[in-house]
């Protein structure tokens, strides 16, 4: 019995013996990748398609889903809301974007100059990036509370200025949400771009000092142009971050998700709202697929702007 | 020794400037800007709900009972043990995983080796977003809503930390890996045993990264989730915020102790912190 064991065993060993070296690292190889192919192919690409092929059926987790062509579709561009929400998703893009990148460049540009407790200051500035946006919108509600309990409104009662409405004003509100998105993404955008100034050679900084060249003219001609990667790498991540806005809006307005009268609401609470509160799974699956798109445009753009520079 | 210090001095010599000195004390006041909100938080959290409406930011009477309150139901323990679990597990999953695939990607020849490289990479332009839903339908049908297998399965690999992890084994030298192998090692040992050990400082950049992400995720975890004991603390800290609805003192209690972990963390850890975010920054 145990001799019979043996030379089964011995069987698959000697057919591994036999083998040569490269076709034992393809095996190897294969091996390492068997579970992460099935992971990725199962929990990535398949999940993709089914959210398009969700988008063109009516399935709202009662009934099978049945195919119906683009009728989702048709019914979001005919929805003025859909349109609402498109330009909320946009005014984040365009607004936070810009204005978090220069903010964070001036602040990276001289902290990295300061030696001065630079790590405490530095510090300061990151510490917001560490911390959750489901509890930062509580915290940042309460700061736009009228008074007696808001502190901003504190503030400006105290200087003498008018109360502001913040979250209650159909103008004032989607500002209000960005001004915490902004706040809690400079950490890292400074970290990053600290790196990035710092990965530029001193020899340019030298040569262009013998050439006579003022701050400015250095940091126009030289820092500028050398940051342009991390410069783009930041421009995307900030802008995909900003499209994606969801955890400042939802907790900010939980009485009334995206609003007053949506004038908050990004596409992703749209798609959650569709898909978790009204349960029209095909429907949100449309609406996933325009973010998909509009990210896909974002993306390629960067790819074509990298490579411009080549 | 004296050389460096003579830099130094010398560096803190030009920084004692006028237009310096401006832009030092600006950056101070900006950065305390910048904590603000979390000084309030705490302070907050420090006074009783009468307190409330005193905006001094230093409590008259500071006191731990809301964190007391909060912490009595035991939710809120609760929470904490499944953010920090999901957030470990998830964690592990991608060191292992993420380096496998990407040693594999960056060290071994093979036929469609360049396929499952841009396949892996093109999943990084799909947003979660759209993914969720047919997540959520596998999840039903295969009993995985309310679990925290649920909440953890979409993230146990990422294309972001594969890409990672490649870029910084491309730099192992090949020769380490061809003496091992002389040595008789399998392909696993070499890589746990010797490739691994030599790309820590990618592999701490990665667990940063996913650990915050995953402690920090709230979209998912959301829509997963429908049952209270299997919250994480960011679910966990919205649903009690709704609930406390006036009671600000309770709420910012709430938020804060979402937010002590991360700080404790960060403030042990902050040279690997901020080197792993330039690291993943850089090379991501």
């Amino acid at each position: 019995m145990a001799s019979a064991n043996a030379i089964e065993q011995r069987g698959p060993v000697r057919f591994w013996d036999r083998l040569n070296i490269g076709t034992k690292r393809v095996i190897w190889a294969w091996a390492f990748l068997a579970l992460p192919i099935i992971f990725y192919a199962g929990i990535r690409f398949y999940p993709t398609f089914q959210a398009f092929w969700l988008s063109l059926t009516n399935w709202d987790l009662l009934r099978p889903a049945q195919f119906i062509g683009f009728a989702n579709y048709q019914k979001m561009f005919a929805d003025p809301i859909f349109w609402k929400v498109f330009q909320n998703t946009f005014l984040y893009l365009i607004i936070g974007t810009p204005v978090s990148l220069v903010i964070s460049f001036v602040i990276a540009y001289y902290l990295d100059r300061v030696r001065i407790m630079h790590s405490f200051i530095r510090a300061l500035y990151f510490l917001p990036f560490l911390t959750t946006a489901a509890a930062m919108g509580w915290v940042w509600r309460w700061f736009y509370q009228p008074v007696p309990i808001g502190v901003i409104n504190g503030f400006l009662s105290s200087v003498g200025i008018a109360q502001q409405p913040f979250l209650r004003s159909v103008d004032q509100a989607l500002f209000s949400i960005l001004i915490p998105a902004i706040w809690a993404g400079l950490g890292f955008q400074i970290i990053i771009f600290m790196a990035g100034l710092r990965a530029i050679p001193g020899t340019f900084y030298e040569a262009a000092r013998i050439d006579g060249l003022g701050d400015w003219a250095i940091l126009r001609k030289i820092t500028i142009p050398l940051l342009k990667p991390t410069t783009v790498f930041l421009v995307v991540f900030s802008s995909i971050g900003f499209l994606r806005i969801f955890d400042q809006v939802y907790n900010m307005t939980t009485n009334d998700p995206g609003g007053p009268l949506n004038a908050t609401k990004p596409l992703v609470l749209m798609i959650y709202q569709t898909a978790f509160s009204s349960y029209q799974m095909g429907y949100a699956a449309a609406q996933t697929v325009v973010l998909f798109t509009i990210l896909l445009i974002v993306s390629l753009l960067q790819l074509y702007v990298l490579r411009e520079k080549k | 020794m004296t050389m460096a210090s003579t830099q130094e001095l010398a560096a803190n010599r030009r920084d004692i400037r006028p237009g310096r000195i401006i832009a030092w004390t600006l950056l101070l006041i900006g950065g305390l800007i910048m904590i603000t909100p979390l000084l309030f938080m705490f302070s907050t959290s420090l006074k009783t709900s009468g307190q409330v409406y005193d905006l001094k930011l230093i409590p008259a009477a500071p006191t731990f009972d809301n964190y007391i309150k909060v912490l009595s139901d035991g939710r809120f323990m609760q929470w904490f043990f499944n953010s920090t679990f999901i957030a470990l597990t998830v964690t592990l999953s991608n060191v292992f995983f993420d380096s496998l695939v990407g040693y594999t990607l960056a060290k071994f020849e093979f036929r469609g080796r360049y396929f499952i490289f841009l396949a892996i990479l093109s999943t990084l332009m799909i947003p979660t977003e759209m993914l969720v839903i047919p997540w959520y339908l596998m999840s039903s049908q295969l009993g995985w809503l309310n679990s925290y297998w649920g909440i953890m399965f979409p993230g146990m690999m990422t294309a972001f930390g594969t890409f990672l992890m490649k870029q910084f084994f491309e730099g192992v030298p090949n020769d380490f890996l061809e003496a091992a192998r002389v040595d008789g090692l399998n392909e696993f040992t070499i890589w746990w045993k010797i490739a691994m050990p030599m790309v820590v400082p990618a592999i701490s950049a990665l667990a940063i990264f996913t650990f915050l992400g995953n402690w920090t995720a709230f979209f998912w975890p959301l829509i997963v989730t429908t049952s209270k004991e299997l919250y994480t603390l960011p679910v966990g800290i919205s649903s009690f915020s709704a609930e406390a609805s006036i009671q600000w003192e309770l709420i910012m209690t709430g938020a804060a102790m979402g937010t002590i972990p991360t700080l404790l963390v960060f403030l042990l850890l902050q040279r690997y912190i901020v080197r792993g975010v330039m690291l993943a920054g850089l090379k991501g």
